[in-house]
């Protein structure tokens, strides 16, 4: 159950971002995507998930080359936006993208106070603060059950104790068997865990 | 299929929630199909030889309002992604999404449309093949509307080039609809027109979802 990508190219608007990219996630590892702003920490991410084809190269489940599809169904997703709706509760937004995943919504109650915010289920999610949304947003990993894991930034905007929570969260995924893929500014201290570190060499 | 009625509920409540989406619509449509006799006066021939049309081109531009965010509140908010790596195929997605606009939009216009036909006058004997044509013709607004607000969905403001991008592939749905009721109010028998507005809904609902789910794959690059 290893992820890997073989020569990775990626370009936006006609620029490369980056050439010839290889790396490996084990079963149960964490890779860290360290870089600069535009170093394609993000577009990186995007190709994992599908959305964005590589340029040139490929994506492996298990050195076995991954469609677009194949990624899709695998991975679970955290990107800059929180994907929230104002007009929904707290509880009624977790529920959605749990159910959409094929959980079940009993399931809610738990991946509310994995994040610490089950005391806000009833709260229209509209009046949630930055932090509070996003830790919403994070809630739902703990409740699917995709093998991989990519996170884009999943620290900006939280609290330190909830960074210390998301940081159990993360480890608990390893330490079940699951993969990790995060862009990330500051040091997240997961075990094991590897840096890829982007647009070092331009 | 749950993934389905999964979104479609979804929707629903998020369009009812905001009191907005179909309220508005339907106010749109009230007072855009109130209008005409102000403008062109109240005389009731008059009125009855226009009704059919008039009350087709309100439906049509009050479903056109709805269209821009039919997608849009998903792409910024990033709730498109998450609903693009949900295990149902994106077209099934669009599918979804669509049936849900429709819920939301054309099927209150439908069932208001004998309201509007009273207030212009329509022949009672037509009403019926009105709500039947704008059942049948609705559901091809949204899924058209689907293919322009994918396309559209990464512009800001998208909406003036939306309506310029589906209106043209409006016109057979609101010739047939308008050409159903008038062959109702004239005594003529509106089969033939109901049953190409019929066969439209059908081609719209088999390809519409392909091609909205090609544009918005483009634009979640």
């Amino acid at each position: 159950m290893a992820f890997s990508g073989r020569n990775l190219t990626c370009t936006r608007g006609g620029r490369t971002v980056f050439r010839d990219l290889t790396f490996d996630v084990a079963a149960g590892a964490a890779l860290l995507l360290r870089g600069p702003n535009g170093s394609g920490k993000s577009s990186l991410l995007r190709m994992a998930a599908g959305f964005l084809p590589p340029a040139a190269g490929h994506f492996a489940w298990d050195g076995n080359p991954a469609t677009a599809d194949d990624l899709r169904a695998r991975v679970a997703w955290v990107g800059h936006a929180d994907a929230t709706k104002a007009a929904f509760t707290v509880a009624e937004n977790a529920a959605f993208w749990i159910r959409l995943g094929g959980g079940d919504s009993s399931a809610t109650g738990r991946a509310l106070a994995s994040m610490g915010i089950d005391h806000l289920a009833d709260l229209p999610a509209g009046v949630l603060s930055a932090g509070q949304r996003r830790r919403l947003n994070l809630c739902r990993l703990a409740a699917g059950a995709a093998p991989l894991w990519l996170l884009d930034e999943p620290t900006s905007s939280l609290d330190d104790a909830s960074v210390t929570g998301l940081i159990a969260m993360l480890q608990q995924h390893l330490d079940r068997g699951g993969a990790l893929v995060v862009a990330t500014h500051v040091d997240l201290p997961l075990r094991p865990s590897a840096t890829l570190s982007l647009g070092a060499s331009r | 299929m749950n993934t389905f009625a999964v979104i479609v509920a979804r929707d629903v409540r998020l369009a009812l929630r905001h009191g907005g989406g179909t309220m508005w619509a339907l106010l749109f449509y009230l007072l855009t199909v109130t209008l005409f006799p102000l403008a062109v006066g109240p005389e009731p021939e008059m009125l009855a030889r226009i009704s059919g049309g008039v009350i087709w081109v309100a439906a049509l531009l009050a479903a056109l309002l709805s269209l821009d965010r039919l997608f849009q509140s998903d792409f910024e908010d990033g709730s498109l992604e998450l609903l693009a790596l949900s295990p149902a195929p994106l077209e099934v997605v669009v599918l979804a999404k669509s049936l849900a606009h429709w819920l939301t939009t054309g099927l209150p216009l439908a069932a208001f449309a004998p309201l509007m036909g009273l207030l212009l006058n329509l022949h009672p004997s037509a009403w019926g093949v009105l709500v039947l044509a704008m059942l049948l013709g609705t559901p091809v607004l949204s899924l058209i509307g689907a293919i322009g607000a994918a396309l559209t969905v990464g512009i800001r403001r998208g909406g003036m080039l939306l309506s310029l991008v589906v209106v043209p592939f409006f016109v057979p749905t609101l010739i047939f609809g308008v050409s159903a009721v008038d062959a109702a109010a004239g005594g003529l028998t509106p089969r033939p027109h109901l049953l190409l507005l019929a066969a439209l809904l059908l081609g719209a609902a088999a390809l519409a979802p392909w091609a909205a789910a090609a544009a918005l794959r483009l634009n979640l690059e």
